[in-house]
């Protein structure tokens, strides 16, 4: 029974001592917030998803009318308006892109 | 050694406490240590649940009964496999497994996502939740560390879970139902820190696969289990703890179609939201159906330890979940519309329509006998035919949209289109039906639909895979054979996708062919007389009687014949256990590689010389064993990493403030 209860002890005490490591470790750091997305980045976020989903969109809109489930007319349909989308998510992202690095760079 | 057993189980929770609630704070009050030491708690919280479990496998190796679980479940005749698939085979173990599991996936979450993912701090409080619950109550309420004056021997093992599946079905199905747990965590997390984004699913891709495979292959084992071992001639007869881990099963496919549609095109952000809320309550359910003692009575639910906790937790699971989704319905709206109600994405509406339709009937009929009990203090049963008669209504149009989905573009198809994509699936189709008809499989009329819709189902598969070979092949050139692995190589999740419904494509024949073209005959038979099942000639000689290790073996030695050929003995029979007091059938199965049927023949009776014997010819039900491997093959395919994709995938969502 006493092995069984140090071993118990000598596991609280293992579990104790990583659970504080971080404080361990760091006792008096520079700085403790929390890494979080500001909303420039959140926007940038969104904007990287959309031009993303257009750029998979217009991937999958080729391969469907290669494939031949997409007839001529709806391929062509389709195939501007994404082209489209990917452009005004990708000259969305550039200058916001750039700003944020000043942002960055400034702060 | 209960000591140790304990120990660990206290820290364990005072760990899960502290991931919860430090973990909380620390995202309301941003503090970075603090976020990093809640995650420190949910690694040190597995390994003390890996030392309480080490702990548990000891003392079940050893016939420690000063431990009541182990005296429960063992006995010194027990053979070790059985003795360690013990571990799971009562309550307070398999609550032990649950936690093991969690805090496992915790573990591995914290690891992988340490450096890649900001919503990581937001989820350690989540995970931290669920770990408190489940080390609460093996800490206070149902402790598999119990002790009590120690025996000479135990009761043993409940001779039906006396069965090599048992080493892997529970732990399989364990897997899965604790798996739900990280892509409702992650949804949780999200919706907590304000996160419209889509990182939450980028995140629990593979784990929402990977615990929906296991779920899925832990079932068919089960259901091979319930074949060979319960030995009534069947594989699945809905009962509560088999449609237990169907429900969440079917919500997390759901799940795995309509995410597509919000990576694809932004939309059903709720629906998702819902979806993993959905199959993890359902997968809460799951453990407390089978472990709350409910099922036996309502009065023994009220009496058991943990049914009230668990339902408490289900429904502070549900009503906070809920609660978060609508306090955030603003950020989860989508701008997207569906063009069209014949597009691929139409037809993944569809789906998701019907799978959680045929879930929720599936719920409905496992909580109305309950409620009925409950309200009106009788016992009501619903039986195979309601979930029969749903699973025709809901089930055949699923497998025809199976078919359908993959022939219709995404966005819009026009009907030239689709007139091109159905002709090849649609004639092998028409063409297995006339077929079907001139062989005589009109007997059923679900039967035939069944077939008939899988034939254009694996029509259509063929062609996809076909149609995709030659365009990548007229894109890229080089050999056939490179087209087809670039193709799939390119697209895993589509193309594996595409071979799992080609296993629930062999799963639907397997299931028409068994319980709608299956013959069953009963016959009483002296030393040396025939009876006739199907094409088969079953003639019984006598009754012999063996002792196995634990158990008292009683066979009928009856040879088997098919057109005057002689294919061999088969030896049905019964196992008698004389420490657990209990008696197994032990059917005896005779497969048929050419047709995959089997011939079942079960011991009913046995008097003095004379037997009983139930013999069932089941046509094709070795497809739905076949189909498990393949259904295991696709999801191997769709879970195999993509580095292109990974990366790209990584850097989008790499912490953007560090």
């Amino acid at each position: 029974v006493t092995v069984t209860l140090v071993a118990a002890a000598v596991l609280a005490v293992v579990c104790v001592l990583y659970v504080a490591r971080p404080f361990l470790l760091e006792p008096a750091p520079r700085a403790d917030r929390l890494a979080e997305l500001d909303e420039l980045e959140r926007r940038r976020l969104a904007l990287v998803e959309e031009r993303d989903r257009a750029v998979d969109a217009l991937r999958e809109v080729e391969f469907d009318h290669r494939t031949g489930k997409l007839s001529d007319d709806d391929y062509r349909a389709l195939v501007g308006p994404l082209r489209r989308r990917v452009a005004e998510a990708t000259r969305a992202l550039e200058p916001r892109g750039k700003e944020t690095q000043r942002a960055r760079a400034a702060g | 050694m209960a000591e140790l057993g304990r120990a660990a189980l206290v820290v364990c929770l005072g760990l899960s406490v502290y991931a919860l609630a430090a973990g909380g704070w620390a995202v309301f009050a941003k503090k970075r240590r603090l976020a990093v030491s809640a995650q420190n708690a949910l690694l040190a919280a597995f390994g003390c649940a890996a030392v309480a479990s080490a702990t548990l496998v000891v003392a079940l190796v050893t016939h420690d009964y000063s431990l009541q679980y182990v005296t429960r479940l063992t006995s010194n005749e027990l053979p070790l496999g059985y003795t360690l698939s013990a571990f799971w085979g009562g309550m307070e173990g398999s609550l032990l497994l649950w936690l093991l599991v969690l805090t496992a996936y915790g573990a591995l979450v914290v690891t992988l996502n340490r450096r890649r993912s900001d919503l990581l701090p937001w989820i350690v409080p989540v995970l931290g939740l669920v770990a408190t619950f489940f080390s609460f109550l093996l800490v206070a309420v149902s402790s598999p560390f119990a002790t009590h004056a120690a025996p000479s021997n135990g009761f043993g093992l409940n001779p039906s879970l006396q069965n090599p599946y048992m080493l892997a079905h529970p732990p399989l199905l364990y897997l899965g139902y604790v798996g739900l747990t990280i892509p409702w965590a992650f949804g949780m997390g999200a919706l907590l820190a304000r996160r419209a984004d889509e990182a939450w699913i980028v995140a629990t891709r593979r784990w929402t696969l990977f615990a929906w495979t296991a779920l899925g292959v832990g079932q068919l084992l089960g259901a091979h289990w319930a074949y060979v071992e319960v030995g009534w001639g069947g594989y699945y007869a809905w009962d509560p703890v088999e449609n237990a881990a169907l429900m969440p099963w079917l919500a997390a496919t759901a799940f795995l179609h309509s995410v597509m549609i919000q990576e694809k095109r932004g939309m059903l952000k709720v629906w998702n939201m819902l979806l993993v809320i959905l199959a993890f309550a359902l997968s809460l359910f799951g453990t407390f159906l089978t472990r709350s003692g409910i099922l036996n009575s309502i009065h023994s639910f009220t009496e058991s330890t943990i049914g009230p906790w668990f339902l408490g937790f289900i429904v502070v699971v549900v009503v906070l979940s809920l609660a978060l989704v609508f306090l955030r319905l603003p950020l989860l709206r989508s701008r997207t519309r569906l063009e069209s109600l014949v597009s691929r994405e139409a037809t993944f509406l569809y789906n998701n329509l019907l799978l959680v339709a045929l879930c929720l009937t599936i719920l409905w009929g496992v909580v109305f006998p309950l409620l009925s009990e409950a309200v009106r203090g009788e016992a009501s049963v619903v039986a195979g035919p309601y979930y029969n008669f749903f699973l025709r209504i809901f089930g055949l149009p699923l497998l025809l949209l199976m078919g359908l989905a993959p022939l219709v573009a995404w966005r819009r198809a026009s009907l030239r289109s689709l007139g091109g994509s159905f002709a090849w699936p649609a004639a092998l189709a028409a063409l297995t039906a006339v077929a079907l008809l001139a062989l005589g499989a009109g007997s059923s009329k679900a039967g035939l639909i069944a077939y008939t819709f899988s034939a254009f189902v694996l029509g259509s598969i063929g062609y996809e895979f076909v149609r995709g070979t030659r365009a990548r092949h007229a894109l890229v050139g080089g050999s056939w054979s490179g087209a087809f692995s670039s193709l799939v190589g390119r697209n895993r999740r589509r193309y594996g996708g595409y071979v799992v419904h080609a296993s629930i494509v062999l799963l639907a024949i397997g299931i028409a062919g068994s319980s709608a073209y299956d013959t069953t005959r009963i016959q009483k038979l002296r030393p040396g007389e025939s009876m006739r099942v199907a094409d088969y000639t079953l003639t019984y000689h006598r009754l012999v009687t063996r002792q196995a290790q634990n158990a008292q073996e009683l066979r009928a030695l009856v040879d088997v014949e098919r057109d005057g050929k002689t294919l061999g003995r088969i030896e049905p029979g019964k196992n008698r256990y004389p420490v657990e007091q209990q008696t197994s059938n032990e059917p005896a199965i005779r497969s048929d590689r050419a047709t995959l049927g089997d011939l079942f023949v079960i011991l009913e009776r046995a008097q003095g010389n004379t037997v009983t014997l139930k013999a069932i010819d089941e046509p094709l039900v070795n497809l739905i064993w076949l189909a498990g491997f393949v259904f295991l093959a696709g999801a191997l395919v769709a879970l195999w990493p993509d580095p292109v994709e990974q990366r790209r995938l990584q850097e989008r969502y790499a912490l953007q403030t560090a």
